[in-house]
């Protein structure tokens, strides 16, 4: 386990204040490879190469990461996509 | 056993391939099936929460769309397969390429046959984690090798992918 904390990515909406918040969270699996992870994350959330390789050490580190948080239709479009690039993800309640 | 393999604006190229080889590469779009597996089925479809309800829609509406993709990209490296050369008569130096413009759904079938492999034989993380089976003479040992050795293919066209 690293000993980073973990980041949360969080979406400005005004839509936010009337729903629950979602967290997209993507586990650990020992088959898909760091580099595709990290290119996936990239495609999917148009996140940078650093935020997108920080995000996968800590699925890898800590088993976890929660790479979006936002209103809940977006954040099931996230999860479809991740899992049609074949990453383990799931939809939680935020806290 | 040695692989050779280049890469061209055209595509990544594997050449000196024997049987072995080729028949690897042939059980790619095999091993990518669930089949009868309940667990590779639930790792190449998993739900999306702990709610059973929703995991009920999620079943019904996102799994067949996930379904309908993997297939057509099952099909394309299927069709592909097709396209080995046989490069003498010693069965040892098959050449085989796989064109630029599929790369993404090479990677995505190549994933759906290491995860499903992965899931079938219930590999442990430092199974995966090491360089592959030091002999093969189990069809578990074969399946980890397919594992490795897939995964190395997915190195391949992720370092041209990315530049």
């Amino acid at each position: 386990m690293g000993n980073g904390e973990t980041t949360v990515e969080k979406e400005s909406s005004t839509e936010t204040a009337l729903d629950t918040p979602w967290n997209v969270v993507v586990h650990n699996d020992p088959v898909n490879l760091m580099t595709y992870v990290t290119m996936v994350f990239q495609r999917v959330f148009g996140y940078s190469k650093d935020r997108a390789k920080k995000h996968m050490m800590e699925v890898h580190q800590q088993g976890r990461s929660i790479v979006w948080t936002g209103v809940r239709e977006p954040a099931e479009s996230y999860v479809e996509q991740l899992q049609a690039y074949l990453l383990l993800a799931t939809l939680e309640k935020a806290e | 056993m040695t692989v050779e393999v280049t890469h061209s604006d055209e595509g990544l190229r594997l050449a000196r391939l024997d049987l072995f080889f080729v028949e690897l590469l042939r059980q790619i779009p095999v091993s990518a099936d669930p089949g009868d597996s309940d667990a590779a089925r639930e790792r190449i479809y998993p739900v999306a929460t702990t709610d059973p309800k929703a995991n009920e829609d999620w079943r019904a509406y996102v799994h067949p769309e996930l379904k309908e993709m993997f297939t057509s990209a099952s099909q394309l490296v299927r069709d592909d397969l097709e396209t080995f050369e046989e490069l003498d008569d010693t069965n040892e130096n098959w050449a085989f390429e796989i064109p630029a413009a599929h790369y993404d759904q090479w990677l995505n079938v190549l994933n759906q046959a290491r995860l499903a492999l992965a899931a079938r034989f219930d590999f442990e993380e430092k199974e995966m984690s090491r360089s592959g089976p030091a002999t093969i003479e189990t069809v578990r040992d074969l399946s980890l090798f397919q594992v490795h050795f897939y995964g190395f293919l997915q190195e391949c066209l992720l370092q041209y992918m990315n530049g």
